[in-house]
């Protein structure tokens, strides 16, 4: 009969994104797209132009005398509560009213009729202030004993004492890792229409609905339930729209309700840049003891974050970065700890990682010094220190390694890339080429998956199936390109057995699915499509019952095979069916709900299994460099990745591509650089480089492990793949090291910060032909 | 100041709007006439998301004035399909999957559009090169790079 015929879009399939078309004809609405009803007023922020400074007042009369402008917001108009720290802790003012604390803190906004108006008058203001001395990076804050912005972390095993007065070999070093702007090409937005009493509608780019939903309510100091946060898509995303778009959510929802008029506020790129968080710089001192053959005997990090004014999420970044600075190896004996460092700059936030790289890249840096020291290929020295069976499966944090599938990955991709052969060819290369040198490494990642803050593991769903057999996909999580909605369509699809055209996916809001989580730590598919799926369970329970009884036959007769639905012998098309259904007054609606299970963790005792379940991948990359000048190129990467067994492959293949590319962006050619004044130079894609078409490595290939299959019972076996394919980029980094090695005939490990920029590159070439 | 007058193609189709002599073609093309395919990513000529063509010469909207479009011919994004049947790179991107947040790439679209009329059979350092005018934060270009050569050779050999 139709059991041979399959739907289209199932799981595990190359489904294409679900607003493709959309895309590639400009047809898809941001959230910038959307008409704006007649008299809408926009919105711009008047910043600071000090670093740290006592506020006195603002002069605002030449702001308010401008042409075009409606009236100015400040402090004094906040209804509500002036305070949008998503973590609760009141260190985050909407606009301050006392200190200053970074270049570029929004004090103020203007309204005008246009956002040119806005953006000329903002200009104007006079802010009197008396500056105070200033900290921008977590060194010269320390230095000044600043405090920390939320409490640091501690994770200890084993007996690090001892093992290091014992050591065999110890290494002690320094390590600065830069951070890293978003540069989503959509910047942030918000777009404010008040409503009848206390609500307010509020279209947003933001990865979080939820939230800022309730920091809207906080600021208009109304309940939750008169706000709704409306998300279509976002034009990207990476961490820096999970709380960053709260405040303007907040400006533009105050300006609308106060003027009983729409408001939209839209910073141009270097607002953006300079007014929101970043990936957090860190400086990392470690300590690393290890036997001849270089395994690990004890490792000690302090990681010291640039955290910004206030806490923002620095709390589980920095805490993630240290659940991380164990990467892929096992340490016998262990001590880590955070130092989240208040600084006088943007509170830095969210990105692809979340501390995580900054985590792993110390592990990196920990493994090449061991391999220059013990005169070995690192790719020897990362095998020694995998995570291995009994005795050698805990993490610092208690956490037990049960699906490490790193050997035989790694062991994959080394052949595949051939990486002896060509290392070796690269060595005699290097001997013979005087200008140009090459180098090549292979660096492996293991992220955990889950949200360390246990809550925040949960997801809703609401599923309806229309009497036409239609149906209408809502969940809780946002789509900022990853395809989230794709791959919950196909669960969908799946579950129903139906065409994925059947199923209508809609836009992210609060009015549908309440009290979601960010969508963010990778989590998107995980949590939505399990939930998705439990909302497709239940009215699928409903209907075999109904079916059962109807036809009386047993529930174990009735299958949903290729949009059709056979029951006994009969059969009839999905459509056909759902219409009986509803005649049979059977309920076709339902919200689903999941949460992940197995996980807890103990901060207090730095104890627990904050994660379900680890992702794994491997990339092998080749570089050149001419030490005449510091400048490089990337000649070849080959990257295998787990993600168990992927919904899309398609899509995921475009994540891990697209992550590794930004994490090479991140090591290379990304640098921040604020001046003595604190203010961000490095402003605008003028100044900023991320990578560009023509730096993407000149051979790429990349794989999925297709034969992964995730232990856990995650949605169909697959695994998140966001965040951890970022760290693959960290290949480049080593591979740039070896390069510059080279000059120094591989004696000395070069030690490169990040990014290791042109200049760096070049800087460490000349060390190294001196040393 | 006072607005001024202006009469353009855009697409091909005739068009007069009033506008202020300082307002962006960008602005122009999205807040007067309805055409939000190309987008602001940094305002600068940077980034490559706003890119139309003026007279078939590539440009970053954001740099032009609107008044500047006079007796000109625009093309945008939205022009590239031919009523329903999309154009062959338009094609070519949604099977590569060569995008993601799609803010990038009507800008990307018109800019290869740009690039395979002045030149049918680029070498994929020219494809890789003639589009680093065009930042994409979320593919790593690898998909869009691949689409475009594939599109290159299919309208050769249809050509």
């Amino acid at each position: 009969m139709k059991d041979n015929v399959s739907i289209r879009g199932s799981v595990h399939t190359d489904r294409i994104h679900d607003s493709a078309a959309k895309h590639v004809t400009g047809a898809a609405d941001y959230t910038d797209d959307i008409p704006q009803p007649e008299g809408t007023l926009h919105a711009y922020l008047g910043v600071s132009n000090v670093a740290h400074a006592t506020l006195h007042g603002i002069d605002l009369t030449a702001v308010r005398a401008a042409p075009g402008v409606i009236g100015v917001l400040t402090a004094d108009d906040i209804p509500g509560v002036n305070d949008i720290s998503p973590t609760g802790l009141n260190d985050e003012p909407v606009f301050p009213t006392e200190t200053i604390q970074f270049h570029g803190q929004p004090l103020f906004a203007v309204i005008a009729e246009t956002r040119d108006a806005a953006r000329r008058a903002a200009e104007l203001a006079e802010a009197d202030c008396t500056p105070l001395p200033h900290a921008l990076d977590p060194v010269a804050a320390m230095e000044a004993d600043y405090p920390h912005v939320t409490a640091p972390l501690k994770l200890e095993r084993g007996d690090v004492g001892p093992a290091f007065e014992d050591a065999t070999n110890r290494i002690q070093g320094c390590m600065t890792i830069g951070g890293q702007d978003h540069m989503y090409l959509e910047g942030h937005i918000a777009f404010a229409i008040p409503g009848e009493d206390d609500e307010i509608v509020v279209h947003c780019s933001t990865q979080h609905p939820s939230e800022a939903q309730h920091m809207v309510a906080h600021v208009l100091g109304v309940p939750s339930n008169a706000v709704v946060v409306n998300v279509r898509r976002m034009g990207g995303g990476f961490g820096g729209k999970e709380s960053q778009m709260n405040l303007f959510c907040a400006v533009a929802a105050i300006a609308a309700k106060k003027w009983n008029r729409a408001v939209k506020i839209r910073p141009d790129r270097d607002q953006d840049m300079t007014a929101t968080g970043k990936r957090h710089d860190f400086v990392v001192d470690y300590d690393v003891a290890f036997d001849d053959a270089g395994r690990i005997e004890a490792v000690e990090g302090s990681f010291a974050a640039r955290c910004g004014f206030s806490a923002d999420l620095s709390g589980p970044v920095t805490d993630r970065a240290l659940f991380h600075a164990d990467n892929a190896y096992f340490y016998p004996n262990v001590r880590l700890v955070s130092r989240p460092m208040k600084t006088n700059t943007v509170s830095n936030t969210a990105f692809r990682g979340f501390g995580g790289p900054q985590g792993v890249i110390v592990a990196e840096r920990m493994i090449e010094e061991i391999a220059y020291a013990t005169g070995q290929d690192p790719l020897d020295v990362r095998k020694a220190n995998f995570y291995g069976g009994a005795g050698r499966d805990l993490t610092p944090y208690h956490q037990e390694v049960e699906d490490n599938i790193l050997d035989r990955l790694v062991t994959e991709l080394e052949q595949s890339a051939d990486y002896r052969t060509r290392r070796a060819a690269i060595v005699d290369h290097n001997l013979g080429s005087r200008i140009l040198k090459k180098g090549i490494a292979l660096t492996p990642v293991k992220f955990g998956i889950s949200f360390t803050a246990t809550w925040y593991n949960q997801a809703g769903a609401l599923v309806h199936v229309y009497n036409d057999g239609s149906i209408h996909l809502n969940h809780g999580g946002t789509e900022m390109g990853q395809g989230l909605n794709t791959k919950v369509a196909q669960v969908v699809a799946e579950a129903f057995q139906v065409d994925f055209e059947r199923i209508k996916i809609t836009r992210t809001t609060t009015e549908k699915v309440p009290n979601t989580s960010a969508t963010a730590a990778s989590s998107g598919s995980d949590l939505n499509g399990m939930a998705a799926l439990d909302a497709v369970e239940q009215i699928k329970a409903r209907l075999v019952a109904f079916a059962a009884e109807k036809w009386s036959v047993a529930p174990e007769a009735v299958a949903f095979k290729a949009n059709h639905v056979h029951i006994g012998a009969e059969t009839l098309t999905f459509a056909q069916f759902i219409k009986a259904a509803y005649m049979a007054r059977v309920q076709l609606s339902a919200a689903g709900f999941y949460k992940t299970p197995k996980i807890h963790w103990d901060r207090g005792a730095g104890k627990g299994r904050p994660f379900y379940y680890y992702a794994y991948g491997a990339a092998c990359s080749e570089v050149t460099i001419d030490t005449l000048t510091g400048e490089y190129r990337v000649d070849r990467t080959d990257i295998l990745h787990d993600v168990g067994r992927s919904l899309n492959p398609a899509l995921d293949k475009g994540q891990v591509e697209g992550a590794f590319i930004q994490g090479m962006g991140w090591l290379t050619t990304e640098e921040l650089w604020w001046d003595d004044k604190g203010q961000l130079r490095t402003h605008a894609p003028s100044t900023y480089k991320i990578p560009l078409a023509s730096d993407r490595p000149r051979i790429f290939n990349v794989n999925l492990a297709d034969w992964s299959e995730n232990r856990e019972l995650t949605i169909k076996r697959s695994k998140a793949v966001g965040e951890p394919p970022f760290m693959l980029g960290i290949s480049v980094f080593e591979a740039l090291s070896m390069a510059v090695a080279s000059v120094a005939d591989y004696r000395i490990c070069p030690r490169l910060d990040a990014p290791a920029t042109p200049e760096r590159v070049l800087m460490a070439v000349e060390r190294l032909k001196k040393a | 100041m006072s607005n001024i007058h202006v009469t353009t193609t855009v697409n091909g189709d005739e068009v007069e709007f009033l506008c202020d002599p300082r307002e962006t073609l960008l602005d122009v093309l999205r807040d007067r006439l309805g055409l939000t395919g190309a987008k602001e990513g940094c305002g600068t000529g940077d980034c490559g998301a706003c890119s139309v063509t003026l007279d078939g010469r590539l440009v970053c909207s954001c740099l032009v004035l609107g008044a500047e479009a006079e007796g000109k011919e625009i093309a945008t994004v939205e022009g590239m399909a031919t009523g329903e049947a999309l154009h062959p790179l338009q094609k070519k991107f949604i099977e590569h999957a060569a995008l993601q947040c799609g803010i990038c790439t009507p800008g990307i679209l018109v800019a290869t559009e740009a690039l395979l009329k002045k030149n049918p059979d680029p070498t994929e350092t020219e494809v890789r090169y003639w589009l680093a005018g065009n930042l994409c934060r979320c593919t790593g270009y690898d998909k869009i790079i691949r689409a475009v050569m594939d599109t290159a050779a299919d309208m050769r050999e249809a050509s």
